[in-house]
């Protein structure tokens, strides 16, 4: 296949496919079922070219694909700081990859449309947050891969038979043994990207395994545990014992071999995790941003109720992001209607690590999401505050940040 | 001034000289490295703040996001990227990043992997030659090479 006779864009796609395979070692590719493109979101005219000289090209995918975030809310972008220039370059970029046979889905939480992959599924996924949850939740294979080598897959329907396509390479390398962690704390949304926060800076290179939990967490905790893991560090897969797919047992999670190295999760490493989050020292609070990974259908049924007959601060912005498909849905459930009265505002397709929407008074942030807590120094220069859902609602009415932090006392 | 050579993996070959800057903490370039600059903005990062652009980075292997390609990619065309990168192992998001600079703009950035114990013997500071093969000379001014 790697020749002209399928057209230049499949040539293009196959060239690159096939050195990275020989840099990776991979003995042979393999077929694909479906794909995830990460490369939609636009960061500069690098990403665009390479974009425009495939649809150029007459690119088209040979299997299902769907779109990341994008760096632009079609809809709602003038009503935010997004300058028209970044707004007319992140709209090519999207109108490039639209023109492939790609399905619009604009979102960073995939798996929870249609398009979901089954166990044991091979896929090439980009965006960290989903290929973790694709591998860990789900027991769908796909290797940790960056931008722009997704939609190469897409498009030759192939992968390098690497990584953690192989079942051999999906064994746990690090015990995580939870240490006299209560109940009700594991029970609590804001425990599971605390511990992802954690596991990712101690796991390196290694696949982590969770034993001891003693709730059985549901799919937004885990979406939650994921996101976090694979920011502060490189996780693309984990196991937790009794939960997850593929780790039915200890045993079976570490494929019948010891781990290399155990580490006792106590109160007091989560603590130490908890607070690196929060990356200020003050009470201001600017605005609230829930919705990293996207927010599910299930989290708009969560928040609903925390809002209902409560109106926000007028100083502080309370914003929600998700995808077209999952807002719509919420609608239709009649959870939107208390978050609007509460005075929450939507972003759909796009999130604000993705695009320039934050005008310059915005300096304090809040948010539950370890993601969005981990890149915004460093992608938006803004302080930022970590806490629960709960929290997040709180703080947004009392106009500071307040937090309960019962549940993580000595 | 003294100098070793270390023997590398040449990921992607090519030839480069610069200033190494290195960290033990691997990195996000999203979030972590502003293409417009080459500054280093994980503000959690030990090398937060230091210039990487024209130096020789070298970090263990890449964390977090998938599009830490895109950024490397957008430095190329912004010629604000290192100019070569040392890592532990072979790090696909690199080494995809390097690809398509050389399908793009015919500028393929020199990675090259090497040993645990010899990237603990880099430091800050020294003069690196990274010659076609991976070989990796290394001068210091002042003594304790190690």
């Amino acid at each position: 296949m790697h020749c002209g006779d399928h057209g230049p864009a499949i040539k293009m796609a196959m060239s690159i496919l096939v050195r990275m395979a020989e840099v990776s070692g991979a003995k042979e590719l393999i077929d694909i079922t479906g794909a995830h493109i990460d490369s939609t979101i636009y960061i500069g005219d690098a990403g665009l070219e390479f974009a425009e000289r495939l649809a150029g090209l007459g690119a088209k995918v040979s299997v299902p694909t769907t779109l990341n975030v994008s760096g632009l809310d079609e809809h709602h972008w003038k009503e935010w700081a997004v300058p028209s220039e970044w707004a007319r370059q992140a709209q090519r970029q999207m109108v490039a990859y639209q023109s492939m046979g790609t399905i619009p889905t604009w979102t960073c939480a995939p798996y929870q449309t249609e398009m979901r992959p089954k166990f044991g599924q091979q896929i090439a996924w980009g965006e960290s947050n989903a290929i973790v949850f694709a591998n860990s939740v789900i027991g769908a294979r796909t290797e940790r891969y960056p931008d722009m080598f997704d939609i190469c897959c897409a498009i030759t329907g192939r992968a390098a038979a690497i990584g953690l396509h192989l079942a051999e390479n999906r064994a746990g390398g690090l015990l995580l043994q939870l240490k006299d962690i209560p109940d009700a704390l594991q029970q609590s949304d804001d425990f599971y990207p605390v511990l992802g926060h954690f596991i990712g800076k101690v796991s390196l290179d290694r696949i982590p395994v969770i034993a001891g939990m003693s709730v059985f967490p549901n799919e937004d905790q885990l979406k939650a545990l994921g996101a976090a893991a694979s920011s502060s560090g490189g996780v693309a897969l984990f196991h937790i014992v009794g939960v997850t797919p593929e780790a039915p047992t200890l045993e079976s999670a570490f494929q019948g071999d010891q781990p290399q190295k155990t580490i006792d999760v106590t109160m007091e490493l989560l603590r130490q995790s908890r607070s690196e989050l929060t990356h200020t020292d003050s009470e201001d609070l600017d605005m609230v941003v829930l919705g990293s990974p996207h927010f599910s259908l299930a989290e708009f049924r969560q928040l609903a109720p925390l809002v209902a007959g409560k109106q926000k601060h007028s100083n502080v912005k309370f914003l929600v992001t998700s995808s077209r498909a999952m807002t719509q849905l919420a609608k239709q459930a009649g959870f939107l209607d208390p978050l609007q009265t509460f005075g929450a505002q939507l972003t759909v397709d796009t999130c604000i690590l993705a695009t320039p929407m934050l005008p310059a008074e915005i300096k304090y942030l809040m948010t539950n999401s370890a993601k969005f807590a981990y890149y915004t120094p460093g992608l938006l220069a803004r302080k930022i505050a970590f806490g629960s859902l709960k929290d997040c609602v709180d703080s947004a009415v009392e106009g500071k940040i307040v937090r309960d932090d019962s549940l993580w006392r000595k | 001034m003294e100098k070793i050579s270390i023997k590398g993996n040449p990921i992607i070959t090519g030839i480069a000289k610069g200033i190494a800057l290195v960290s033990n903490e691997p990195l996000s370039f999203w979030g972590g490295y502003d293409w417009k600059t080459g500054e280093i903005i994980d503000r959690r990062h030990p090398l937060s703040g230091e210039i990487a652009k024209d130096r020789i980075l070298a970090i263990p292997f890449t964390r977090g996001s998938s599009t830490t390609t895109s950024v490397l990619l957008e430095s190329v065309r912004a010629k604000t990227s290192p100019a070569a990168i040392i890592t532990t192992a072979t790090d696909f998001f690199f080494a995809l990043a390097s690809v398509v600079a050389d399908e793009l703009y015919a500028k393929p950035i020199p990675l090259v992997a090497i040993s645990e114990s010899d990237f603990a013997r880099l430091h800050t500071g020294d003069q690196i030659e990274i010659d076609q093969q991976g070989m990796i000379e290394v001068r210091r001014l002042i003594s304790s090479l190690t």
